[in-house]
């Protein structure tokens, strides 16, 4: 059964309760909330994805509850906890979406070290796939945002799972978190986007977040052969350009990149290695979505 | 008190990782949060492998287990090599650099270092030297977090240690102790007797660990001087794997005692075995439990330091939650404070983190 074919009131009925299961492949959540305007996100954002049982085993309980204490009655807050150990300092109830987010970044980070982690966007076209490792800042996601209304297939936003074993990429084709500027860029440039509603005042400034498209989720649990690493940067007026990097400097750059990269030691640098063989890596500056669409088109013509 | 049956399946997991043959899916998913908030999923991840038994963890429950453990090896290894940097740092002192905790059972190989995650070090240097330390730490690259000048004086008049410390390039954090227990707690510690059968650790001079008894009054004392919980199933873990490494009903007990009695721990060892027995079914000789009876504490002290651990020593996860819970842990924080200091520097201190904490809370953008 899809998230998308439950009716909103049972949503909220079964968040508040004993939670949802939700498939994020490769992961399963448990989540639990008894913030309502949550389970509108949720439908929002995951209605394509499936729901597993109750009873099924589930990597990662978290919880957006709201904070106890009078304050409730008039600055509601909303606190994330993972397995019951709340962390993150609370945050005003309205940012109860964009905090579960980050939260479940945060989960598959501190615990999935069956994978190299490495902080990046993944997209996928014709089996290949691009690797845009990058600091926040650096225009990375509204370029994926773009990119896969343009015949590209979204993995991820955020984070690139790669399974050392096989050289694949996995991603959970979660959405895209839109900061700011990037929020009007991409209602310009993909009208038919689908976007939460920008919550204003976060510490990451206002955020929204956009909807995979269809056939990303459908396609969830293929993973993808890296072909490329692409460093973006997005830099006002630039005319997009793609310019050849040293290997070695990707390295680094994807290193950098990489939140477990030391936990794996040896194996993790040999892996990092490989990746970076098999890739071909560039650097790419640009300002127009449009022009880094056409780009992006010719890459491995 | 708590019964064999009534034991969080997570105790039970550890103490008999046969009993996970045949769990459910949502067993194992019950078991991994208990472990999980316990600190102990690797710990338990370690003794389902010891035992051949990893192969019957269904796959996507030995991810988790797998993830911990290697977690655990890495840390295990960095901590290896920090050692070896202290020591390096300190060697020119000539005083012995005793390593606590975590470190300790890590570099001796004991049991109780199978899949631990760190957060820091501990060492224990002699109250005279410590200036030396200091500056000798901060010369080789190790500093000071920013703390106001309350948290400052706090420290260095009340506490048993300096302000934690942290490499400025590696980044790994260091707590330098000069005794076990504040010097204002009510537990007094003979602090100069901790020093006397120190065990060098071979090759690694002057990295020293404390003999066995000491390593295990200590542990004693950490767990039960501790106000928050967290730790404190996995601490008790730790508690079980030293007494039984020294032998369990078999061992050497007036040793043990002797040194309770001289290191002035031997209501601390007389409640740490009463827990690890009523909790873990942990092994002990008959006639050291009697020999403790004449420090136990009275009737109803008694009652109600077995309503809190017996409650606040199982794992901090909803599913092991017991009527009383609440108020066990909000006892052991209050008794933890109590046990630390005077009524009176405690009522200033804790008035003071309160005062902070409003304050704090005003400035935080909303």
């Amino acid at each position: 059964m899809k998230l998308g074919e439950v009716s909103a009131g049972e949503l909220r009925h079964r968040l508040s309760l004993d939670g949802l299961t939700l498939a994020m492949p490769p992961f399963v959540v448990r989540i639990r909330s008894d913030v309502a305007s949550l389970a509108d996100d949720l439908a929002l954002m995951y209605g394509e994805f499936a729901l597993h049982a109750a009873d099924d085993f589930c990597d990662f309980h978290v919880e957006v509850m709201h904070a106890r204490g009078l304050r409730r009655w008039f600055k509601p807050l909303a606190e994330f906890s993972s397995d019951g150990a709340r962390s993150f300092v609370p945050l005003p109830a309205q940012q109860c979406y964009t905090m579960l987010e980050w939260g479940l970044n945060w989960c598959v980070a501190a615990h999935a070290h069956q994978y190299l982690l490495i902080h990046a966007a993944v997209i996928e076209r014709g089996g290949q796939a691009v690797i845009l490792p990058a600091p926040p800042g650096s225009g990375k996601s509204t370029l994926c945002a773009g990119l896969v209304h343009r015949g590209w297939r979204l993995l991820s936003d955020e984070l690139a799972l790669l399974d050392m074993d096989s050289g694949l990429v996995h991603g959970m084709a979660r959405p895209v978190n839109l900061k700011n500027g990037s929020i009007a860029a991409i209602r310009d440039f993909v009208p038919e986007a689908i976007l939460t509603a920008p919550v204003p005042n976060t510490n990451k400034g206002t955020v929204a977040l956009m909807q995979a498209p269809a056939d990303a989720a459908r396609r969830v649990r293929e993973p993808a052969a890296p072909a490329w690493i692409v460093l973006p940067s997005y830099r006002a007026g630039a005319a997009a350009e793609l310019q050849p990097m040293e290997k070695a400097e990707s390295f680094m750059a994807i290193a950098e990149q990489s939140f477990n990269y030391d936990v794996h030691g040896a194996l993790g640098f040999q892996a990092l290695g490989r990746l970076v063989d098999r890739c071909a890596t560039y650097r790419f500056e640009y300002s127009s979505l449009a022009e880094a669409a056409a780009i992006f088109d010719g890459l491995g013509a | 008190m708590s019964t064999a049956q009534g034991r969080p399946l997570l105790v039970r997991a550890m103490l008999d990782p046969a009993h996970c043959n045949g769990l459910s899916l949502q067993q194992w998913d019950l078991l991994v949060r208990q472990a999980r908030r316990a600190n102990l999923l690797a710990a338990l991840g370690g003794r389902l492998r010891a035992q051949g038994l990893n192969v019957s963890v269904p796959a996507r429950v030995w991810l988790h287990f797998e993830s911990a453990l290697l977690l655990a090896a890495r840390q295990s290894a960095s901590v290896q090599a920090e050692v070896r940097l202290i020591g390096k740092a300190l060697a020119e002192l000539a005083t012995p650099v005793v390593l606590l905790k975590g470190a300790a059972y890590l570099l001796s190989g004991h049991a109780a270092s199978a899949g631990r995650l760190f957060s820091d070090i501990d060492i224990l240097v002699m109250r005279p030297r410590i200036a030396e330390v200091e500056t000798a730490l901060m010369v080789h690259g190790w500093d000071f977090a920013e703390l106001d000048d309350y948290d400052q004086r706090y420290y260095r008049r009340w506490m048993h240690e300096l302000p934690p410390m942290h490499h400025t390039r590696r980044g790994t954090a260091l707590d330098v102790h000069h005794t076990i227990l504040p010097p204002t707690a009510k537990t007094r510690v003979n602090t100069a007797a901790l020093f006397e059968d120190l065990v060098a650790l071979p090759g690694l001079a002057p990295l020293h660990v404390l003999s066995p008894e000491a390593m295990l009054l200590h542990s004693a004392t950490h767990l039960l001087h501790e106000g928050e919980m967290d730790h404190g199933l996995r601490d008790l873990f730790d508690l079980d794997a030293q007494l039984r490494g020294l032998g369990g009903a078999a061992m050497d007990w007036q040793r043990l005692l002797d040194r309770a009695r001289a290191l002035g721990l031997a209501r601390v060892l007389y409640l740490a075995l009463r827990y690890t027995r009523v909790l873990l079914g942990t092994p002990m000789p008959e006639p050291l439990l009697l020999a403790l009876q004449a420090v136990a504490p009275g009737r109803l002290a008694k009652a109600a330091l077995d309503f809190a651990y017996t409650r606040g020593l199982r794992p901090q996860h909803a599913s092991c939650t017991l009527p009383g819970s609440g108020l066990a842990l909000s006892g052991l924080y209050v008794r933890s404070h109590w046990l630390r200091m005077p009524a009176h520097l405690l009522a200033y201190h804790l008035g003071r983190k309160a005062l902070h904490h409003l304050r704090t809370d005003k400035t935080e953008p909303a």
